[in-house]
């Protein structure tokens, strides 16, 4: 891990609340795998003052660029903004536990809720690379927010969707969604990112089912390399809670493990 | 070019030179991005005596030009500390500063009994601005008395340098430094973060989990600033700074108002290497103005005879 000032090759407004950022990455020689993150500097000022943590979104290792997809939510996001191409931003990873992607798994399955998806989006492509078939739930406010789904399309996922808007994304019509796609295919693997009610949706299910599952967890960070505890969580192990650190033993946890 | 002189005293401890981090800003894990071996000496995060689990999340939010944290010293008590951190740090040439965090003066003294007389630890930082649980949760730092009892017990136990960690929440730091001079300390450092709120108007909840927590950054630099002054003028301990140290300006800013060394912690978050970069800016600093020793610009600063009383 390291601070790179990386040339913005793109930075453009992709629907509503979604942005998305291209970086030049031909500095970075560390290599990044999926479910990892960087902490970005949004902008060069004391405010906003603290790094922003963003999961990788897509990894291009020919090209030596790296995508971020974000939500403006508030000070940093929108600082974030108005960053353009050409300028620089400062990039401190890769950072954190990548996801595990077993080479003789077929299919796996995604379950992501919002901006999730971005850290899932990046799992979708190593998938697609490995010959692992990838079927995705996405949930979002509404279709306008629904954006990778043509990317997740592209790496050939099978993707359905659920929005509030259409009132589909109820935990219970999820759960329905989940147990007939259960029925449908034999699931090696899951993974999710973005809502705690999926997440134990999924915890339940995927015990139910005997298949294994991670999950990328979010916390307030301050130093993003494991000093400040900061970032904590709970998980379980064997009968006692354990105490862990979201941007050093996670972001990327099994998901039984984890309490939510 | 002539040598920079760089070196620090505090008590019998010598630094190489006036940059280390701030406890609880600093760990194993940052040996990837920085070398221990340049840093004036290293801090880990307080310690206490059993293990503790620390406060609810969200333990971090941000403020106006500074961020608040209730981390609630997370340790993993005094034998993994014995066992692991003590050794880890011995590979590194830089002294060893052990931040002590304890409920009672009692505790206070057996923990600097044990850890003072282990091999590699060069100095006690004590942070008396935790909690002292017969006091009903006010700090040890807040009360003179405590604090010189305090100092004056755990002075009994060890002849290594004692550097006394002052909370800025009392009404007069003065009175509090002079009383942990008076107990025994070799230093003080100059201080701890500031007790702060932060509520999210959307959701009207408190913006971290445990509702107050300590506000550190940049925000709180011209208080510190002004508290090492004050500080300086009734002590004669080496003080260092700590509290919104983000640049190598920031860092002369606090020696010239009476600082010896400073410590960094927010602005680690904020670009990994900053410690080392600060060392740089330091040294640029006294290169600029023919500075040969830095411990001549100690209380440097240009007031004149001003009469501090007048309001
Ligand atoms: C490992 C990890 C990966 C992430 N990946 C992405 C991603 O790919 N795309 C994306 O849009 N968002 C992602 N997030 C969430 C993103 O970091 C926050 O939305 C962002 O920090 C909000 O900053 P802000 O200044 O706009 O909002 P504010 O609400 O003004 O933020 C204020 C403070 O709260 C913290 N904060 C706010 N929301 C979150 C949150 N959900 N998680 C952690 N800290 C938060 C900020 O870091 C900041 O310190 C990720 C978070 C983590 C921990
Ligand atoms: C996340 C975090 C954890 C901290 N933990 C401790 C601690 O365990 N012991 C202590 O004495 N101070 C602790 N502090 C206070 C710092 O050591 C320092 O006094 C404060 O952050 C001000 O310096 P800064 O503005 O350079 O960050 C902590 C500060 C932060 C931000
Ligand atoms: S953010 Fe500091 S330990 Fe995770």
């Amino acid at each position: 891990m390291k601070a790179i000032q990386m040339r913005i090759c793109s930075n453009q407004q992709v629907s509503d609340r979604y942005w998305h950022m291209k970086v030049d990455a031909s500095e970075l020689n560390a290599d990044v795998q999926p479910g990892q993150f960087f902490q970005l500097r949004c902008g060069h000022d004391i405010h906003p003052l603290l790094r922003r943590p963003f999961s990788i979104y897509r990894i291009n290792r020919m090209e030596r660029t790296l995508e971020f997809l974000y939500l403006v939510k508030g000070a940093g996001t929108q600082r974030l903004t108005l960053m353009q191409a050409g300028e620089y931003v400062d990039v401190f990873g890769p950072l954190g536990t990548p996801f595990v992607l077993q080479d003789d798994w077929e299919t796996i399955l995604l379950l992501a809720r919002g901006v999730g998806i971005a850290t899932l989006a990046a799992l979708a492509q190593d998938a697609a690379e490995k010959g692992v078939q990838a079927v995705a739930i996405l949930s979002a406010r509404s279709r306008n927010d629904l954006l990778a789904a043509e990317t997740l399309q592209g790496f050939g996922a099978q993707v359905l969707h659920v929005t509030d808007e259409e009132q589909t994304s109820g935990v219970e019509q999820v759960r329905g969604l989940l147990d007939s796609l259960l029925q449908q295919n034999r699931i090696d693997a899951a993974f999710t990112c973005g809502s705690k009610r999926l997440s134990r949706l999924l915890q339940d299910v995927t015990r139910k089912h005997a298949i294994p599952a991670q999950i990328a967890l979010e916390e307030h960070m301050g130093c993003a390399m494991g000093v400040c505890f900061a970032c904590v969580c709970d998980v379980k192990e064997g009968d006692h809670l354990k105490t862990v650190r979201v941007c050093k033993e996670g972001p990327v946890f099994p998901l039984e493990k984890v309490v939510l | 070019m002539t040598e920079l002189d760089l070196q620090v005293k505090i008590g019998s401890l010598t630094l190489a030179n006036p940059v280390m981090p701030a406890s609880g800003a600093f760990g194993e894990d940052m040996e990837a991005v920085i070398d221990f071996n340049l840093l004036g000496a290293v801090v880990p995060k307080s310690i206490t005596k059993h293990p503790r689990k620390g406060n609810a999340t969200p333990r971090v939010c941000e403020t106006a030009a500074g961020m608040m944290n209730s981390i609630g010293i997370q340790s993993k008590g005094i034998h993994y500390y014995l066992e692991h951190v003590i050794p880890y740090y011995r590979r590194y040439q830089t002294p060893l500063i052990s931040s002590i965090s304890a409920d009672s003066i009692e505790e206070f003294v057996e923990m600097t009994a044990i850890i003072a007389g282990t091999e590699g630890v060069a100095a006690l930082e004590l942070n008396i601005s935790c909690p002292n649980l017969k006091g009903n949760g006010a700090a040890f730092g807040m009360d003179a008395q405590l604090t010189r009892e305090l100092i004056r017990e755990v002075r009994q136990v060890t002849d290594k340098p004692l550097i006394a960690k002052l909370t800025p929440n009392v009404t007069s730091i003065q009175e509090i430094a002079l009383a942990a001079e008076e107990g025994g300390a070799d230093g003080l450092n100059v201080a701890n973060t500031i007790l702060a709120m932060a509520i999210d108007v959307h959701t009207r909840k408190p913006r971290i989990g445990n509702i107050l927590g300590g506000l550190s950054g940049p925000a709180v630099k011209p208080i510190i600033v002004r508290m090492i002054y004050q500080v300086h003028q009734v002590s004669s301990l080496p003080i260092i700074g700590c509290g919104g140290v983000m640049n190598g300006e920031d860092a002369i800013e606090m020696i010239l108002a009476g600082a010896s060394a400073v410590q960094i912690g927010t602005a680690s978050f904020v670009q990994p290497t900053a410690m080392l970069d600060i060392l740089e800016e330091i040294k640029q600093y006294m290169v600029q103005y023919g500075i040969t020793d830095i411990q001549s610009l100690v209380g440097q600063v240009a007031v004149g005879k001003h009469n501090l009383e007048g309001c």
